[in-house]
């Protein structure tokens, strides 16, 4: 049971605060309730750059990380398709520190021109770090477009297209920032060796005064359910073929999700799950193959991918698959195969709840979901699971024209 | 109004005591040591089995690294997938790891299941067949994965550093090949493990919430077992001749993969610790000489980094980045001015405080829980260093002067030195 306390100031910024008295350090966590999804599909990539241009000074501050630095602080920033975090660990004596940082940063930008320049191109490099200069870096790209038509899902947090990050100016900054950076779109979690009221009393002295601004209201383009199965091939540079296949899934407030991370578990979860034994394994058809989703918060993609064994026909391979997923649609698993699923489950939560950042982040994520409580109800949700559900999920999910498939062959 | 422009007051890090649990230590009745650290609030525990049995042992490429692999993939009573599913069962993760000097198991479980699982791990220990079929299988799948990697010009540049900085034939600098793969015989293999895991050294660690008869069960499933006092095999390093290689390895690659390297001493060398400081100001974290300017004012690259490897008998000073193809040459002249700069002119007081500041808090950070602690302590332990170690980094980043700094660079960051590579 994680114990926090929660309030709300009154231009809308949600606080909560998480006490650990065993750790000689603080925690910061502010999550802001933006990310790819809302960006302008002619200006993607953008939340993800403007991640970087939080740490190019603010309004009072020309520098961030210089008085973080000082005070023995460490902090970083991830941008996803649904939100945006940022987070900070230093001495518990330097949380006021963290105050003064974050709040001058929501309050405003420095908007630097050179800034902008520069971080353009740090993206640049990272664009091609990740997704241009590795074998199958692109493909993920094609899945997403391949597999949502409207939704904005349909493109990576990194963007569409590096023109779109060489193409920002400081305007397009400048009105992002206010649209979403604002109190009533942002949960600051502060955790750590940290009492209450001392948080009380530093979030009005730093934030009570940053104005509320309009609460954005997110109002995306559905996707359609898709009605026939999508297929792609891609020839490439790469030593290996490749296949991979996703199929659309339940969203995280929905409670079939936990069916489904529990299944993806059960076909793909490591050395005793189903794909690697009889695929790797028995059947040698592939070197490794892997089964996750996405963990988006609207619905999202169940994946499956690995690559072939030299001199196997992707034909071959993709029929392995489906069997192995005709066999969890045709008949009720194990009762223990269910179980050892859930025993997984609840260690990764405790080894995860060790961190104190880990557990700030997390206070962070249900709070932007919903309610920061629902943290303490997850192992619940998992055990409630049947081996029912299971297969009725396997049967919703694992349909032909639920799936998008690509064959990735190598040139060679 | 609060003035915005005001830091708040901040109390610096280099005043605060930092201490390191002390762990408990016991000897099993075969002579194997253990050493167990009893901490954090959550039921769990963190095992580790650390052999001798490292690639410095093996007399031919890949060996070590293919038998503690194969350690989890079948015993006498159990195959491969019978053991993933018993480890699985329990919600417990065994991993195995193959290092220069050691190779590790690894058991991450709730406190609760540790009765259910030890048996298990004994019988890795004593009964593994390191199956043929597997091996074939382990062979095939590596090989293709080297495919993939070697595509990579950052896995390349790692290597071939590596080599120039050890020699092929040390262990820190041999790299392996689809032929080394072919090669493995599968009696080495049996070979390798009769010797340096059944009969091998065996040392142990253990953090977690620590069960009351710890002492007990370690004595029950690995108390009885025939370790023996192996060395560590001491290879000789030889250097590359040739300093500055330019290679391509993709003639459509957008970026490079830059290495700078010098070979560097261990951590009982009078210098280690004073690098550390340097190093951090240099290309040790986000606010480094080498990240401000290569990457926050030139925008050359997503990061730059430097580092002191982490070796046992030999360490190496290494920048390492990737960059434009089109800029790797003016961000490699870039790094070599600020070498410069930092022989010519000692950093001052506001930057130097701000290191100790950020190394204080880092390590402050860094002691959070068992598994954290205990990671200290393994260090220190398989480096035959001692507590001492620790109290003097911190001493060291509290007292260090500018002047030292300065003769550290002027002494160790010479362009000379260093080996130069770019993959592209």
């Amino acid at each position: 049971m994680i114990q926090f306390e929660k309030f709300t100031l009154s231009n809308g910024l949600r606080v909560i605060v998480h006490q650990d008295l065993s750790t000689p350090m603080a925690v910061m966590n502010i999550m802001y309730d933006v990310g790819a999804r809302d960006e302008h599909p002619e200006k993607t990539g953008f939340a993800h750059l403007f991640e970087h241009l939080m740490f190019g000074g603010s309004v009072n501050i020309p520098n961030y990380d210089e008085p973080l630095q000082i005070a023995g602080g460490e902090n970083n920033a991830y941008t996803t398709n649904d939100l945006t975090n940022y987070y900070i660990q230093l001495p518990a004596e330097n949380l006021e520190t963290a105050f003064w940082l974050e709040s001058d940063r929501m309050l405003s930008l420095a908007f630097d021109e050179k800034s902008l320049e520069t971080q353009r191109k740090v993206v640049c490099e990272e664009f091609k770090e990740h997704y241009l200069v590795k074998p199958y870096g692109d493909v993920w790209h094609k899945m997403r477009e391949l597999a949502y038509k409207k939704h904005p899902y349909r493109w990576m947090t990194i963007g569409k297209e590096l023109s779109h990050i060489e193409n920002a100016t400081l305007n397009d900054v400048k009105s992002f920032f206010f649209k979403h950076y604002l109190p009533v779109n942002a949960v600051m979690v502060v955790a750590g060796n940290v009492t209450v009221e001392r948080v009380k009393e530093l979030a009005e002295k730093w934030f009570g005064d940053i104005p509320s601004g309009e609460k954005y209201i997110r109002n995306l383009p559905q996707e359609p359910e898709q009605q026939e199965e999508r297929r792609q091939i891609i020839k490439a540079n790469v030593p290996l073929d490749a296949l991979y296949k996703t199929w659309h899934m339940p969203s995280r407030l929905d409670g079939r999700y936990y069916v489904v991370d529990l299944l993806s578990d059960i076909l793909g979860g490591g050395g005793s799950s189903r794909l690697y034994q009889t695929l790797v394994k028995e059947k040698k058809l592939f070197s490794n193959i892997q089964c996750f989703h996405f963990g988006s918060t609207e619905n999202g993609l169940l994946a499956i991918d690995g690559k072939l064994v030299k001199g196997v026909k992707l034909e071959d391979a993709e029929k392995a698959i489906e069997n192995v997923l005709d066999q969890v649609k045709q008949e009720v698993i194990m009762e223990i195969e269910l179980q050892k699923v859930k025993n997984k489950t609840e260690s990764m939560i405790v080894f995860e709840d060790m961190s104190v950042m880990s557990r700030a982040t997390s206070l962070a994520y249900y709070e932007t979901l919903g309610d920061a409580a629902w943290m303490n109800f997850e192992l619940a949700k998992y055990s409630a699971v049947t081996t029912q559900d299971i297969l009725d999920e396997s049967r919703n999910i694992f349909k032909n024209e639920n799936s998008n498939t690509i064959y990735y062959l190598s040139e060679n | 109004m609060i003035d915005r422009k005001q830091s708040p007051h901040i109390v610096d890090a280099v005043d605060f005591q930092l201490n390191l649990k002390p762990y408990q230590k016991f000897v099993l009745d075969n002579g194997v040591e253990v050493y167990a650290v009893d901490a954090g609030a959550e039921q769990v525990l963190l095992t580790e089995w650390v052999f001798a049995a490292g690639n410095s042992q093996e007399d031919k490429n890949l060996v070590a690294a293919t038998t503690n692999y194969l350690l989890r993939n079948g015993t006498i009573n159990k195959t491969a997938f019978q053991i993933n599913e018993h480890f699985d069962y329990y919600g417990s993760y065994i991993n195995r790891a193959c290092y220069n000097e050691t190779a590790t198991i690894t058991l991450h479980s709730l406190s609760r299941h540790i009765k259910e699982l030890l048996p298990l791990v004994r019988e890795l220990i004593t009964d593994s067949v390191l199956p043929k079929e597997e091996l074939l299988i382990y062979q095939q799948n590596m090989k293709q994965r080297l495919k993939v990697s070697l595509k990579k010009s950052d896995f390349v540049a790692g290597r071939l550093i590596d080599a120039y900085l050890y020699g092929e034939n040390h262990p820190y600098g041999k790299y392996s090949s689809a032929e080394n793969f072919d090669a493995l015989e599968h009696e080495e293999l049996v070979d390798f493990y009769n010797k340096y895991y059944r009969e091998g050294k065996l040392t142990m660690f253990v953090a977690g919430k620590l069960p009351s008869d710890l002492e007990q069960l370690l004595n029950t499933y690995f108390g009885d077992l025939p370790f023996s006092d192996i060395p560590v095999k001491q290879t000789k390093v030889e250097f590359a001749s040739e300093k500055k290689v330019r290679i391509t390895n993709d003639p459509d690659g957008a970026q490079g993969s830059i290495r700078i390297a010098r070979p560097f001493p261990n951590r009982h060398h009078p210098d280690f610790l004073k690098a550390l400081v340097l190093n951090t100001l240099f290309g040790g974290f986000f606010g480094s000489r080498l990240m401000s300017n290569i990457r926050e004012d030139k925008g050359y690259t997503y990061g730059i980094h430097s580092y002191l490897q982490n070796h046992i008998q030999q360490s190496a000073w290494m920048i390492s980045t990737e960059a434009g193809k089109d800029v790797c040459e003016a961000a490699i002249t870039e790094v070599y001015k600020e070498m410069e700069i930092l022989r010519n002119v000692p950093v001052d007081k506001e930057e130097l405080m701000l290191v100790r500041n950020y190394m204080m808090g880092g390590i402050l950070g860094d002691l959070d829980g068992p598994f954290h602690i205990m990671a200290r302590w393994k260090n220190i332990i398989l480096n035959d260093l001692d507590e001492k170690y620790f109290y003097d980094s911190i001493n060291t980043i509290k007292s260090i002067t500018a002047e030292e700094i300065q003769a550290l660079a002027q002494k160790y960051l010479q362009p000379d030195d260093f080996y130069e590579l770019v993959v592209v």
